[in-house]
Protein backbone atom coordinates (compact mmCIF):
# COMPACT_ATOMS: atom_id res chain seq x y z
CA UNK A 1 0.00 0.00 0.00
CA UNK A 2 1.21 3.74 -0.93
CA UNK A 3 1.69 5.89 1.94
CA UNK A 4 -0.48 7.94 0.38
CA UNK A 5 -3.65 5.41 1.07
CA UNK A 6 -2.27 4.73 4.56
CA UNK A 7 -2.66 8.39 5.94
CA UNK A 8 -6.01 8.46 3.86
CA UNK A 9 -7.82 5.29 5.35
CA UNK A 10 -6.56 6.79 8.99
CA UNK A 11 -8.11 10.12 7.99
CA UNK A 12 -11.14 8.98 7.68
CA UNK A 13 -10.90 6.44 10.36
CA UNK A 14 -10.13 9.67 12.50
CA UNK A 15 -13.22 11.37 11.07
CA UNK A 16 -15.10 8.34 11.52
CA UNK A 17 -14.26 8.33 15.01
CA UNK A 18 -14.44 12.34 16.02
CA UNK A 19 -17.63 12.37 14.42
CA UNK A 20 -19.36 9.20 16.74
CA UNK A 21 -17.40 10.67 19.34
CA UNK A 22 -19.08 14.23 19.49
CA UNK A 23 -22.70 12.74 18.49
CA UNK A 24 -21.99 10.21 21.09
CA UNK A 25 -21.35 12.93 23.74
CA UNK A 26 -24.18 15.76 22.88
CA UNK A 27 -26.73 12.65 23.03
CA UNK A 28 -25.12 11.97 25.89
CA UNK A 29 -26.08 15.35 27.54
CA UNK A 30 -29.29 15.09 26.46
CA UNK A 31 -29.73 11.69 28.40
CA UNK A 32 -28.39 13.01 31.50
CA UNK A 33 -31.00 16.52 30.98
CA UNK A 34 -33.37 13.18 30.16
CA UNK A 35 -32.75 10.92 33.35
CA UNK A 36 -32.78 13.79 35.92
CA UNK A 37 -36.43 15.29 34.07
CA UNK A 38 -37.82 11.54 34.27
CA UNK A 39 -36.50 11.81 37.66
CA UNK A 40 -38.16 14.80 38.80
CA UNK A 41 -41.18 13.81 36.84
CA UNK A 42 -42.01 11.41 38.90
CA UNK A 43 -41.27 12.96 42.40
CA UNK A 44 -43.66 15.59 41.15
CA UNK A 45 -40.73 18.45 40.87
CA UNK A 46 -40.41 20.90 38.26
CA UNK A 47 -35.89 19.07 37.59
CA UNK A 48 -33.39 21.46 35.94
CA UNK A 49 -35.56 24.13 34.18
CA UNK A 50 -33.15 27.11 34.59
CA UNK A 51 -30.53 27.27 31.84
CA UNK A 52 -31.61 27.88 28.64
CA UNK A 53 -35.39 27.39 27.46
CA UNK A 54 -37.09 24.44 29.43
CA UNK A 55 -33.23 23.96 30.96
CA UNK A 56 -31.93 22.34 27.92
CA UNK A 57 -28.25 23.57 28.27
CA UNK A 58 -28.44 22.00 31.82
CA UNK A 59 -25.99 19.34 31.16
CA UNK A 60 -23.36 21.89 29.61
CA UNK A 61 -23.50 24.13 32.31
CA UNK A 62 -22.52 21.37 34.39
CA UNK A 63 -20.05 20.81 32.14
CA UNK A 64 -18.33 24.16 32.64
CA UNK A 65 -18.69 23.97 36.40
CA UNK A 66 -16.57 21.18 37.02
CA UNK A 67 -14.10 21.84 34.26
CA UNK A 68 -13.38 25.45 36.03
CA UNK A 69 -13.28 23.96 39.53
CA UNK A 70 -10.29 22.94 41.03
CA UNK A 71 -9.11 19.25 41.52
CA UNK A 72 -8.25 18.60 44.89
CA UNK A 73 -6.21 15.83 45.04
CA UNK A 74 -5.56 14.24 48.57
CA UNK A 75 -2.13 14.11 49.92
CA UNK A 76 -2.13 10.51 51.16
CA UNK A 77 -3.24 9.84 47.91
CA UNK A 78 -1.28 7.77 45.30
CA UNK A 79 -1.20 10.96 42.77
CA UNK A 80 -0.61 8.91 39.41
CA UNK A 81 -3.14 6.31 39.69
CA UNK A 82 -5.39 8.83 41.53
CA UNK A 83 -5.50 10.78 37.86
CA UNK A 84 -5.03 8.00 35.94
CA UNK A 85 -8.39 5.90 37.21
CA UNK A 86 -11.09 8.47 35.77
CA UNK A 87 -9.32 8.24 32.50
CA UNK A 88 -9.22 4.53 32.48
CA UNK A 89 -12.88 4.79 33.01
CA UNK A 90 -13.66 6.85 30.67
CA UNK A 91 -11.65 5.84 28.31
CA UNK A 92 -12.67 2.44 27.90
CA UNK A 93 -16.45 3.27 27.76
CA UNK A 94 -15.94 5.31 24.73
CA UNK A 95 -14.10 2.23 23.10
CA UNK A 96 -16.67 0.27 23.07
CA UNK A 97 -18.83 2.35 20.58
CA UNK A 98 -15.98 1.85 17.79
CA UNK A 99 -18.14 -1.71 17.00
CA UNK A 100 -21.61 -0.61 17.39
CA UNK A 101 -23.64 -0.79 14.34
CA UNK A 102 -26.40 2.24 13.93
CA UNK A 103 -27.38 1.44 11.01
CA UNK A 104 -26.57 -1.26 8.23
CA UNK A 105 -23.19 -0.80 7.96
CA UNK A 106 -22.41 2.00 9.81
CA UNK A 107 -19.98 0.68 12.40
CA UNK A 108 -16.85 2.28 12.54
CA UNK A 109 -14.99 -1.26 13.19
CA UNK A 110 -17.25 -3.94 11.51
CA UNK A 111 -15.24 -6.79 13.35
CA UNK A 112 -16.13 -10.57 13.56
CA UNK A 113 -16.09 -10.58 17.42
CA UNK A 114 -18.24 -7.44 18.04
CA UNK A 115 -19.90 -9.15 20.95
CA UNK A 116 -17.19 -10.31 22.46
CA UNK A 117 -15.47 -6.83 22.35
CA UNK A 118 -17.70 -5.12 23.71
CA UNK A 119 -17.98 -7.88 26.85
CA UNK A 120 -14.22 -7.48 26.83
CA UNK A 121 -14.46 -3.46 27.28
CA UNK A 122 -17.25 -3.86 29.85
CA UNK A 123 -15.21 -6.15 31.72
CA UNK A 124 -12.43 -3.87 32.07
CA UNK A 125 -14.44 -0.58 33.41
CA UNK A 126 -14.30 -2.22 36.55
CA UNK A 127 -10.57 -1.41 36.51
CA UNK A 128 -11.36 2.61 36.69
CA UNK A 129 -13.37 1.90 39.92
CA UNK A 130 -10.96 -0.11 41.94
CA UNK A 131 -8.12 1.94 40.95
CA UNK A 132 -9.90 4.87 41.94
CA UNK A 133 -10.72 3.46 44.98
CA UNK A 134 -7.29 2.45 46.35
CA UNK A 135 -5.56 5.12 44.90
CA UNK A 136 -7.49 7.92 47.14
CA UNK A 137 -6.23 6.15 49.56
CA UNK A 138 -9.01 6.06 52.34
CA UNK A 139 -11.83 3.91 53.86
CA UNK A 140 -15.30 4.64 51.90
CA UNK A 141 -13.54 4.65 48.23
CA UNK A 142 -11.48 1.53 48.99
CA UNK A 143 -15.25 0.09 50.42
CA UNK A 144 -16.69 1.17 47.58
CA UNK A 145 -13.73 -0.47 45.17
CA UNK A 146 -13.98 -3.57 47.04
CA UNK A 147 -18.05 -3.74 46.64
CA UNK A 148 -17.83 -3.00 43.19
CA UNK A 149 -15.57 -5.42 41.96
CA UNK A 150 -17.25 -8.42 43.62
CA UNK A 151 -20.51 -6.67 42.43
CA UNK A 152 -19.68 -6.48 38.70
CA UNK A 153 -17.83 -10.14 37.87
CA UNK A 154 -20.94 -11.80 39.55
CA UNK A 155 -23.19 -9.78 36.55
CA UNK A 156 -20.73 -10.25 33.95
CA UNK A 157 -21.67 -13.95 34.17
CA UNK A 158 -24.94 -14.04 33.87
CA UNK A 159 -24.81 -10.87 31.24
CA UNK A 160 -22.48 -13.46 29.39
CA UNK A 161 -24.81 -16.57 29.56
CA UNK A 162 -27.75 -14.17 28.40
CA UNK A 163 -25.66 -13.11 25.34
CA UNK A 164 -24.39 -16.79 24.68
CA UNK A 165 -28.42 -17.77 24.12
CA UNK A 166 -28.50 -14.30 21.28
CA UNK A 167 -25.94 -16.18 19.93
CA UNK A 168 -27.22 -19.41 19.57
CA UNK A 169 -30.51 -18.24 17.93
CA UNK A 170 -28.30 -15.66 15.72
CA UNK A 171 -25.07 -18.17 14.87
CA UNK A 172 -22.84 -15.00 14.68
CA UNK A 173 -20.77 -13.14 16.93
CA UNK A 174 -20.91 -9.86 14.79
CA UNK A 175 -23.25 -7.29 15.97
CA UNK A 176 -24.28 -6.07 12.23
CA UNK A 177 -25.22 -10.07 11.51
CA UNK A 178 -26.61 -10.11 15.13
CA UNK A 179 -29.51 -7.24 13.96
CA UNK A 180 -29.64 -8.69 10.09
CA UNK A 181 -30.60 -11.90 11.61
CA UNK A 182 -33.73 -10.59 13.15
CA UNK A 183 -34.85 -9.34 10.00
CA UNK A 184 -38.39 -11.04 9.23
CA UNK A 185 -41.68 -10.41 7.79
CA UNK A 186 -42.98 -10.08 11.41
CA UNK A 187 -41.08 -6.87 12.47
CA UNK A 188 -41.45 -6.03 16.47
CA UNK A 189 -42.79 -9.71 17.01
CA UNK A 190 -39.70 -11.34 14.94
CA UNK A 191 -37.09 -9.80 16.95
CA UNK A 192 -35.67 -12.20 19.90
CA UNK A 193 -37.08 -9.81 23.22
CA UNK A 194 -39.95 -12.16 22.43
CA UNK A 195 -38.97 -15.66 22.58
CA UNK A 196 -36.09 -14.99 24.65
CA UNK A 197 -38.28 -12.50 27.21
CA UNK A 198 -36.89 -13.86 30.20
CA UNK A 199 -33.34 -13.25 29.47
CA UNK A 200 -34.02 -9.87 28.16
CA UNK A 201 -35.40 -9.28 31.20
CA UNK A 202 -32.38 -10.87 33.30
CA UNK A 203 -30.42 -9.05 30.41
CA UNK A 204 -31.76 -5.17 31.86
CA UNK A 205 -31.34 -5.93 35.70
CA UNK A 206 -27.83 -7.24 35.10
CA UNK A 207 -26.86 -4.24 32.69
CA UNK A 208 -28.64 -1.97 36.01
CA UNK A 209 -25.59 -3.71 37.93
CA UNK A 210 -23.06 -3.63 35.64
CA UNK A 211 -23.30 0.15 35.01
CA UNK A 212 -23.72 0.65 38.88
CA UNK A 213 -26.81 2.08 38.23
CA UNK A 214 -29.69 2.35 41.26
CA UNK A 215 -30.45 0.23 42.57
CA UNK A 216 -27.31 -1.76 42.08
CA UNK A 217 -25.57 1.68 42.94
CA UNK A 218 -23.76 0.00 46.11
CA UNK A 219 -20.36 1.25 45.68
CA UNK A 220 -21.29 4.77 45.82
CA UNK A 221 -24.55 4.26 48.13
CA UNK A 222 -24.31 7.93 49.75
CA UNK A 223 -26.25 6.21 53.12
CA UNK A 224 -23.45 4.26 53.59
CA UNK A 225 -20.14 5.04 51.61
CA UNK A 226 -20.70 8.93 51.47
CA UNK A 227 -20.21 8.62 47.80
CA UNK A 228 -18.13 5.04 47.49
CA UNK A 229 -14.79 5.54 45.35
CA UNK A 230 -15.60 8.44 44.02
CA UNK A 231 -15.40 10.52 47.57
CA UNK A 232 -12.04 12.42 46.96
CA UNK A 233 -12.88 13.24 43.57
CA UNK A 234 -13.67 16.41 42.54
CA UNK A 235 -13.84 18.60 38.96
CA UNK A 236 -12.35 16.95 35.60
CA UNK A 237 -11.36 13.90 37.40
CA UNK A 238 -15.10 13.15 39.14
CA UNK A 239 -16.25 14.54 35.84
CA UNK A 240 -14.91 12.07 33.41
CA UNK A 241 -16.02 9.46 36.23
CA UNK A 242 -19.60 10.34 35.92
CA UNK A 243 -19.03 10.79 31.88
CA UNK A 244 -17.63 7.01 31.63
CA UNK A 245 -20.55 5.86 33.54
CA UNK A 246 -23.24 7.46 31.83
CA UNK A 247 -21.31 6.05 28.52
CA UNK A 248 -21.23 3.00 30.13
CA UNK A 249 -24.99 2.88 30.37
CA UNK A 250 -25.78 4.22 26.97
CA UNK A 251 -23.22 1.33 26.06
CA UNK A 252 -26.05 -1.14 27.01
CA UNK A 253 -28.61 0.51 25.91
CA UNK A 254 -26.98 0.03 22.80
CA UNK A 255 -25.88 -3.80 23.21
CA UNK A 256 -29.64 -4.88 24.72
CA UNK A 257 -31.41 -2.63 21.16
CA UNK A 258 -29.11 -4.52 18.92
CA UNK A 259 -29.41 -8.41 21.17
CA UNK A 260 -33.03 -7.78 21.81
CA UNK A 261 -34.95 -4.82 20.18
CA UNK A 262 -33.68 -5.47 16.35
CA UNK A 263 -30.97 -3.05 16.18
CA UNK A 264 -31.95 -0.38 12.96
CA UNK A 265 -34.76 -2.84 11.95
CA UNK A 266 -37.96 -1.08 11.45
CA UNK A 267 -40.83 -2.38 14.00
CA UNK A 268 -43.18 -2.58 11.32
CA UNK A 269 -41.51 -4.19 8.41
CA UNK A 270 -43.54 -1.63 4.96
CA UNK A 271 -43.49 1.18 3.18
CA UNK A 272 -43.90 3.83 5.18
CA UNK A 273 -42.31 2.89 8.33
CA UNK A 274 -39.12 1.06 6.31
CA UNK A 275 -38.15 4.62 4.78
CA UNK A 276 -37.25 6.18 7.89
CA UNK A 277 -33.41 6.10 8.42
CA UNK A 278 -32.51 2.56 10.60
CA UNK A 279 -30.17 5.22 12.93
CA UNK A 280 -33.34 7.15 13.89
CA UNK A 281 -35.20 3.65 15.14
CA UNK A 282 -31.70 3.07 17.13
CA UNK A 283 -31.76 6.08 18.53
CA UNK A 284 -35.58 5.87 19.24
CA UNK A 285 -34.85 2.24 20.76
CA UNK A 286 -31.87 3.21 22.79
CA UNK A 287 -33.49 5.82 24.46
CA UNK A 288 -36.53 3.87 25.38
CA UNK A 289 -33.84 1.32 27.15
CA UNK A 290 -33.07 4.23 28.82
CA UNK A 291 -36.21 5.68 30.01
CA UNK A 292 -36.59 2.53 31.32
CA UNK A 293 -33.73 2.45 33.48
CA UNK A 294 -34.39 6.25 33.96
CA UNK A 295 -37.55 4.85 35.29
CA UNK A 296 -35.85 2.37 37.41
CA UNK A 297 -33.71 5.06 39.57
CA UNK A 298 -36.87 6.62 40.46
CA UNK A 299 -38.90 3.58 41.17
CA UNK A 300 -36.54 1.42 42.81
CA UNK A 301 -34.76 1.53 46.56
CA UNK A 302 -31.67 0.80 47.01
CA UNK A 303 -30.94 -3.15 47.45
CA UNK A 304 -28.82 -4.54 50.37
CA UNK A 305 -25.74 -6.00 49.48
CA UNK A 306 -26.05 -9.61 50.09
CA UNK A 307 -29.47 -9.77 48.70
CA UNK A 308 -27.34 -8.08 45.27
CA UNK A 309 -24.88 -10.95 45.83
CA UNK A 310 -27.89 -13.29 46.18
CA UNK A 311 -29.83 -12.29 43.16
CA UNK A 312 -26.82 -12.67 41.06
CA UNK A 313 -25.51 -15.66 42.07
CA UNK A 314 -28.40 -17.76 43.36
CA UNK A 315 -31.62 -16.32 40.96
CA UNK A 316 -30.05 -14.70 37.86
CA UNK A 317 -26.94 -17.34 37.04
CA UNK A 318 -28.96 -20.74 37.33
CA UNK A 319 -32.16 -19.37 35.23
CA UNK A 320 -29.81 -17.98 33.03
CA UNK A 321 -27.58 -21.40 32.52
CA UNK A 322 -30.76 -23.50 32.20
CA UNK A 323 -31.86 -21.28 29.51
CA UNK A 324 -29.03 -21.72 27.29
CA UNK A 325 -29.28 -25.55 27.58
CA UNK A 326 -33.48 -25.21 26.88
CA UNK A 327 -32.40 -22.95 23.91
CA UNK A 328 -30.28 -24.98 22.64
CA UNK A 329 -32.64 -27.73 22.89
CA UNK A 330 -35.49 -25.97 21.08
CA UNK A 331 -33.28 -24.95 18.33
CA UNK A 332 -31.74 -28.65 17.57
CA UNK A 333 -35.15 -30.23 18.04
CA UNK A 334 -36.55 -27.26 15.67
CA UNK A 335 -34.11 -28.06 13.51
CA UNK A 336 -33.89 -23.90 13.75
CA UNK A 337 -30.24 -24.04 14.63
CA UNK A 338 -28.09 -21.82 12.30
CA UNK A 339 -25.16 -23.36 10.98
CA UNK A 340 -25.50 -27.05 12.47
CA UNK A 341 -24.60 -29.27 9.52
CA UNK B 1 4.14 -4.16 5.66
CA UNK B 2 5.88 -1.44 7.63
CA UNK B 3 3.14 -0.46 9.81
CA UNK B 4 2.62 -4.20 10.69
CA UNK B 5 5.78 -4.44 11.65
CA UNK B 6 5.68 -1.50 13.63
CA UNK B 7 2.91 -2.31 15.85
CA UNK B 8 4.57 -5.78 16.39
CA UNK B 9 7.36 -4.50 17.56
CA UNK B 10 5.28 -1.25 20.00
CA UNK B 11 3.01 -4.69 21.07
CA UNK B 12 6.03 -6.91 21.87
CA UNK B 13 8.24 -4.16 23.33
CA UNK B 14 5.10 -3.36 25.77
CA UNK B 15 4.46 -6.96 26.96
CA UNK B 16 7.80 -7.35 27.84
CA UNK B 17 8.22 -4.19 29.74
CA UNK B 18 5.51 -4.39 31.59
CA UNK B 19 6.97 -7.97 32.22
CA UNK B 20 9.50 -6.82 33.95
CA UNK B 21 7.56 -4.17 35.53
CA UNK B 22 5.55 -6.91 37.12
CA UNK B 23 8.57 -8.27 39.05
CA UNK B 24 10.57 -5.05 39.80
CA UNK B 25 7.86 -2.33 40.79
CA UNK B 26 7.96 -2.24 44.91
CA UNK B 27 4.05 -1.80 45.08
CA UNK B 28 2.40 -5.23 44.53
CA UNK B 29 -1.02 -3.40 43.36
CA UNK B 30 1.30 -1.95 40.63
CA UNK B 31 2.72 -5.35 39.97
CA UNK B 32 -0.83 -6.41 39.31
CA UNK B 33 -1.75 -3.35 36.99
CA UNK B 34 1.74 -4.17 34.50
CA UNK B 35 0.25 -7.94 34.43
CA UNK B 36 -2.97 -6.19 33.38
CA UNK B 37 -0.89 -4.49 30.72
CA UNK B 38 1.16 -7.01 29.53
CA UNK B 39 -1.99 -9.17 29.01
CA UNK B 40 -3.57 -6.66 27.03
CA UNK B 41 -0.54 -6.29 24.59
CA UNK B 42 -0.72 -9.98 24.44
CA UNK B 43 -4.34 -9.78 23.00
CA UNK B 44 -2.66 -7.13 20.55
CA UNK B 45 -0.20 -9.70 19.67
CA UNK B 46 -3.08 -12.10 19.07
CA UNK B 47 -4.98 -9.79 17.00
CA UNK B 48 -2.19 -8.87 14.54
CA UNK B 49 -1.88 -12.59 13.74
CA UNK B 50 -5.61 -12.36 12.98
CA UNK B 51 -6.67 -15.20 16.49
CA UNK B 52 -9.01 -12.23 16.63
CA UNK B 53 -11.63 -15.08 19.58
CA UNK B 54 -8.60 -15.80 21.60
CA UNK B 55 -7.80 -11.93 21.65
CA UNK B 56 -11.04 -11.28 23.04
CA UNK B 57 -10.91 -14.12 25.11
CA UNK B 58 -7.94 -13.11 26.78
CA UNK B 59 -8.80 -10.20 27.82
CA UNK B 60 -12.18 -11.13 29.05
CA UNK B 61 -10.78 -13.78 30.89
CA UNK B 62 -7.73 -12.56 32.25
CA UNK B 63 -8.19 -9.16 32.54
CA UNK B 64 -11.40 -9.01 33.24
CA UNK B 65 -11.95 -12.09 36.12
CA UNK B 66 -8.30 -13.09 36.79
CA UNK B 67 -6.42 -9.97 37.10
CA UNK B 68 -9.75 -8.44 39.28
CA UNK B 69 -9.44 -10.97 41.49
CA UNK B 70 -5.68 -10.59 41.84
CA UNK B 71 -6.13 -7.03 42.42
CA UNK B 72 -8.65 -8.24 44.94
CA UNK B 73 -6.48 -10.08 47.01
CA UNK B 74 -3.75 -8.27 47.03
CA UNK B 75 -5.09 -4.96 47.96
CA UNK B 76 -6.74 -6.79 51.15
CA UNK B 77 -3.84 -8.22 51.88
CA UNK B 78 -1.66 -6.14 54.25
CA UNK B 79 1.73 -7.70 52.97
CA UNK B 80 4.80 -5.88 53.85
CA UNK B 81 7.04 -6.49 51.01
CA UNK B 82 10.18 -4.80 52.32
CA UNK B 83 10.35 -7.48 55.04
CA UNK B 84 9.88 -10.21 51.60
CA UNK B 85 13.06 -9.05 49.77
CA UNK B 86 15.23 -8.88 53.34
CA UNK B 87 16.51 -12.38 51.75
CA UNK B 88 17.04 -11.46 48.84
CA UNK B 89 21.05 -11.58 48.02
CA UNK B 90 20.76 -14.98 50.33
CA UNK B 91 18.17 -16.46 47.30
CA UNK B 92 19.67 -15.06 44.34
CA UNK B 93 22.17 -17.99 43.62
CA UNK B 94 19.26 -20.32 43.64
CA UNK B 95 16.66 -18.31 42.27
CA UNK B 96 19.01 -17.48 39.16
CA UNK B 97 19.99 -21.10 38.71
CA UNK B 98 16.09 -22.00 38.43
CA UNK B 99 16.16 -19.26 35.50
CA UNK B 100 19.18 -20.34 33.80
CA UNK B 101 17.93 -23.76 33.19
CA UNK B 102 14.14 -22.31 32.58
CA UNK B 103 16.06 -20.67 29.86
CA UNK B 104 18.17 -22.97 28.45
CA UNK B 105 15.25 -25.52 28.16
CA UNK B 106 13.31 -22.88 26.63
CA UNK B 107 15.78 -22.05 23.74
CA UNK B 108 16.71 -25.66 23.52
CA UNK B 109 12.44 -26.05 22.80
CA UNK B 110 12.41 -23.26 20.60
CA UNK B 111 15.50 -23.32 18.38
CA UNK B 112 14.53 -27.05 17.54
CA UNK B 113 11.07 -25.74 16.92
CA UNK B 114 9.20 -27.05 13.53
CA UNK B 115 5.93 -27.61 12.28
CA UNK B 116 5.90 -31.38 11.07
CA UNK B 117 6.36 -31.16 7.39
CA UNK B 118 3.54 -34.21 7.39
CA UNK B 119 1.17 -32.07 8.46
CA UNK B 120 1.25 -29.16 6.74
CA UNK B 121 1.46 -31.61 3.18
CA UNK B 122 -1.78 -33.37 4.52
CA UNK B 123 -3.69 -32.10 7.63
CA UNK B 124 -6.09 -34.00 9.12
CA UNK B 125 -8.36 -31.73 9.09
CA UNK B 126 -8.39 -29.16 5.82
CA UNK B 127 -7.72 -25.97 6.92
CA UNK B 128 -10.08 -23.01 5.49
CA UNK B 129 -9.82 -19.74 3.84
CA UNK B 130 -10.25 -17.13 5.99
CA UNK B 131 -12.77 -15.52 4.45
CA UNK B 132 -14.72 -18.54 4.29
CA UNK B 133 -14.87 -19.49 7.73
CA UNK B 134 -14.37 -16.77 10.82
CA UNK B 135 -11.55 -18.16 13.37
CA UNK B 136 -14.39 -18.60 16.24
CA UNK B 137 -16.13 -20.87 13.93
CA UNK B 138 -13.29 -22.85 13.10
CA UNK B 139 -12.04 -23.37 16.99
CA UNK B 140 -15.76 -24.98 17.10
CA UNK B 141 -15.62 -26.93 14.64
CA UNK B 142 -12.06 -28.25 15.79
CA UNK B 143 -12.85 -28.31 19.72
CA UNK B 144 -16.26 -30.28 19.76
CA UNK B 145 -15.40 -33.04 16.98
CA UNK B 146 -11.79 -33.87 17.13
CA UNK B 147 -10.86 -32.57 20.50
CA UNK B 148 -14.19 -33.10 22.03
CA UNK B 149 -13.01 -35.88 24.65
CA UNK B 150 -9.94 -33.43 25.80
CA UNK B 151 -12.26 -30.37 26.12
CA UNK B 152 -14.28 -32.25 28.06
CA UNK B 153 -11.92 -33.50 30.27
CA UNK B 154 -10.24 -29.80 30.48
CA UNK B 155 -14.33 -28.86 31.95
CA UNK B 156 -14.27 -32.08 34.41
CA UNK B 157 -10.88 -31.01 35.93
CA UNK B 158 -12.21 -27.07 36.31
CA UNK B 159 -15.50 -28.31 38.01
CA UNK B 160 -13.18 -30.38 40.34
CA UNK B 161 -10.76 -27.28 41.39
CA UNK B 162 -13.98 -25.51 42.02
CA UNK B 163 -15.92 -28.02 44.10
CA UNK B 164 -12.51 -28.15 45.55
CA UNK B 165 -12.26 -24.71 46.42
CA UNK B 166 -15.36 -24.82 47.71
CA UNK B 167 -15.11 -27.84 50.14
CA UNK B 168 -11.92 -25.91 51.58
CA UNK B 169 -13.37 -22.47 52.26
CA UNK B 170 -16.83 -23.74 53.18
CA UNK B 171 -17.26 -23.93 57.18
CA UNK B 172 -20.86 -24.31 58.90
CA UNK B 173 -21.68 -22.56 61.63
CA UNK B 174 -23.93 -23.52 64.32
CA UNK B 175 -26.84 -21.43 65.47
CA UNK B 176 -26.99 -18.73 62.87
CA UNK B 177 -30.14 -16.94 61.77
CA UNK B 178 -30.30 -17.22 58.13
CA UNK B 179 -32.90 -15.26 56.02
CA UNK B 180 -34.56 -17.72 53.70
CA UNK B 181 -36.51 -15.45 51.03
CA UNK B 182 -39.05 -18.02 50.30
CA UNK B 183 -40.00 -18.05 53.72
CA UNK B 184 -40.46 -14.27 53.51
CA UNK B 185 -42.46 -14.31 50.11
CA UNK B 186 -45.02 -16.76 51.68
CA UNK B 187 -45.78 -14.59 54.79
CA UNK B 188 -49.48 -13.00 54.53
CA UNK B 189 -51.05 -10.51 56.68
CA UNK B 190 -52.38 -13.06 58.80
CA UNK B 191 -49.51 -14.82 59.43
CA UNK B 192 -47.17 -11.79 60.04
CA UNK B 193 -49.43 -8.97 61.72
CA UNK B 194 -51.44 -9.71 65.28
CA UNK B 195 -53.84 -7.11 66.20
CA UNK B 196 -54.53 -7.27 69.91
CA UNK B 197 -56.67 -5.10 71.99
CA UNK B 198 -54.54 -3.88 74.72
CA UNK B 199 -56.28 -3.36 77.96
CA UNK B 200 -55.94 -0.21 79.70
CA UNK B 201 -52.98 0.28 82.04
CA UNK B 202 -52.50 -3.67 81.94
CA UNK B 203 -50.36 -4.10 78.76
CA UNK B 204 -49.76 -7.26 76.74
Amino acid sequence: MEFGDILLAVAIMLGKSLLMLVALLIFIAYALYADRKVWAAVQLRRGPNVVGPWGLLQSFADLLKFVLKEPVIPAPANKGMFLLAPLVMCTLALAAWAVIPLNAGWAIADINVGVLYIFAISSLGVYGVIMGGWASNSKYPFLGALRSAAQMVSYEVSIGFVIVTVLMCAGTLNLSKIVEAQDSSLGILGWYWLPLFPMFVVFFISALAETNRPPFDLPEAESELVAGYMVEYSSTPYLLFMLGEYVAIMTMCALGTILFLGGWLSPIPFAPFTWVPGVIWFVLKASFLFILIAMVKALVPRYRYDQLMRLGWKVFLPLSLAMVVVVAAVLMATGNAPGVR
Amino acid sequence: MTVTAAFFYLFATITIASGFMVIASRNPVQSVLFLILAFVNAAGLFLMMGAEFLAMILVIVYVGAVAVLFLFVVMMLDVDFAALRQGFLQYLPIGGLIGAIFLLELILVVGAYAIDPGLVRSPAVPIPAPDVMTNTEALGQVLYTRYFYFFQAAGLILLVAMIGAIVLTLRERVGVRRQDISKQNARTQETAVEVRKVPFRQGI
